[in-house]
């Protein structure tokens, strides 16, 4: 009797529950969008969060629901914000250029003094934590990688001279490494500029930045009489140049007595 | 049974904590301890469902299996109705708080089968507790959980960036760190029992 008794209460028991659970299932069935599984499949993949939401899926949600324009995707680009759009039959809006990560610091072991010698965790944001860094300039980049570390696309890598290079097949601009960047010394920009770039990053004044550094800028001006296309600005102590004026003419290499000026790496945009 | 309920917080959180001291969930409390953030959504799906499970089996054990003299079916009993409960919660929740399920949702099938929510219930039942002190252990035991496990977390997130031996590296320093973390709740274990 009780053997009866127990697989009657307890099946009943499973019984009641999948009867339960099969109700629920249909009674609250979600319907969920299609698309939001094909715009899924289209985005990089990466979650690298650029678009400012929580990963790829996220982003698709928002995308099919229509709260959010569809060229948010930044490692993406043009290309797939035309096939976004194409999924929803919009006209696209893609008019992002391809952006690219860019170290605005020159400062390698050899012309940049250190404060100190560093021996802790190689890590910047770790490195910060000791003085504000081991570099005695502090806009300049610390070199020990965590920009390399956080990177989703592995388009960075450091270099011999202690400063990270970028890869430019690779880089995406998603602006990772940027944020990660305890100094502030990676910028986002526009991948197909061409022309000169000024490569550092320091507001100092001229004799406190010649102090630390061989090639920092130190905001002599002695470019902007150089520059036939008057392109160059100087503020804050550090000169930039408009690369839409910039026509690459070399002009101001011969004026810069401090070498921070350089050539934009070229870029094969596929 | 007459038993303090404050008496029940305080010995729940600390003096007989479930991951430091009962030995109970160490397997979320390893797997889920890698972030901050994550530790803390953790931490409230356990309290969620270890309050609804205890409270469900509660029920279940005082109205059909104590009657009808079932006790020995208690744990194949519970182990089904939590699961069918998880289940039931994560359908509904899905459907009708989509911001709550996004931030629990990935937490609930981890714990369907957690042994802290079936250890929980078969304590409850075990002390003899009535459906308040079921409920009050219920939470107490979950804010203990998400205790330890924020705890673990936050010494997790500096030990990532600390230098450590390479034979140590990864699971054997956090095995080691759990260690000394049940070591320092000792310190609570005399201070009350119930």
């Amino acid at each position: 009797m009780d053997f009866v008794l127990a697989v009657v209460i307890i099946g009943g028991l499973g019984l009641i529950i999948g009867g339960f659970l099969a109700y629920s299932a249909l009674r609250f069935a979600v319907d969920e969008d299609p698309r939001v599984e094909t715009i899924c499949d289209l985005l990089p993949g990466a979650n690298c969060g650029a678009c400012g939401f929580a990963g790829c899926a996220d982003y698709a949600e928002k995308a099919v629901k229509g709260e959010v324009a569809l060229d948010c995707c930044i490692p993406g680009g043009k290309d797939v914000c035309n096939s976004i759009s194409e999924v929803m039959g919009v006209e696209s809006t893609a008019s992002a250029d391809k952006k690219i990560a860019e170290v605005r610091c020159v400062g390698t072991n050899e012309v940049a003094r250190n404060k100190f010698y560093y021996q802790g965790v190689p890590d910047c944001k770790a490195a910060m934590m000791y003085g504000k860094g081991f570099k005695a300039c502090q806009y300049g980049c610390l070199g020990l990688g965590t920009c390399v570390e956080v990177c989703p696309f592995d388009a960075m890598h450091m270099g011999d001279n202690g400063l990270p290079v970028v890869d430019a097949e690779s880089c995406t601009g998603c602006g990772i490494c940027a944020k990660a960047c305890p100094r502030d010394v990676i910028y986002i920009v526009n991948a197909n500029r061409t022309g000169k770039v000024i490569l550092c990053n320091s507001k100092d004044r001229g004799k406190a930045v010649s102090d630390v550094c061989e090639v920092g800028c130190i905001g002599c001006k002695a470019c902007i009489k150089g520059c036939p296309q008057e392109a160059i600005a100087v503020e804050n102590n550090l000169a930039s140049i408009d690369s839409d004026k910039c026509n690459d003419c070399g002009e101001c290499l011969d004026f810069c007595k401090r070498d921070a000026m350089r050539d934009v790496v070229k870029i094969a945009v596929g | 049974m007459d038993v303090n309920l404050l008496a029940i917080v305080f010995v729940a959180i600390l003096a007989n904590n479930i991951v430091l001291s009962q030995f109970l969930g160490i397997c979320p409390y390893l797997g889920v301890s890698n972030r901050l953030e994550t530790s803390m959504g953790m931490g409230m799906a356990v309290i969620f469902v270890m309050t609804m499970s205890a409270v469900v089996t509660w029920v279940i054990d005082t109205f059909l299996l104590v009657p009808f003299d079932l006790i020995y079916l208690r744990t194949i009993t519970f182990i089904l109705v939590i699961a069918g409960l998880v289940q039931l919660v994560e359908t509904v929740l899905k459907k009708t708080n989509p911001t709550l399920f996004r931030a629990m949702g990935i937490y609930l099938p981890l714990i369907t089968t957690n042994c802290t929510i079936l250890g929980v219930a078969l304590l409850n039942v075990q002390a003899g507790y009535n459906i308040i002190q079921t409920i009050v252990y219920a939470i107490a035991t979950g804010i203990g959980f998400t205790l330890a496990l924020v705890i673990m977390a936050g010494i997790r997130e500096r030990l990532e960036l600390a230098n450590v031996s390479s034979y140590l590296r990864g699971a054997a320093v956090s095995l080691v760190t759990a260690g000394i973390l049940s070591l320092a709740f000792m310190g609570f274990k005399g201070m009350m029992t119930l």
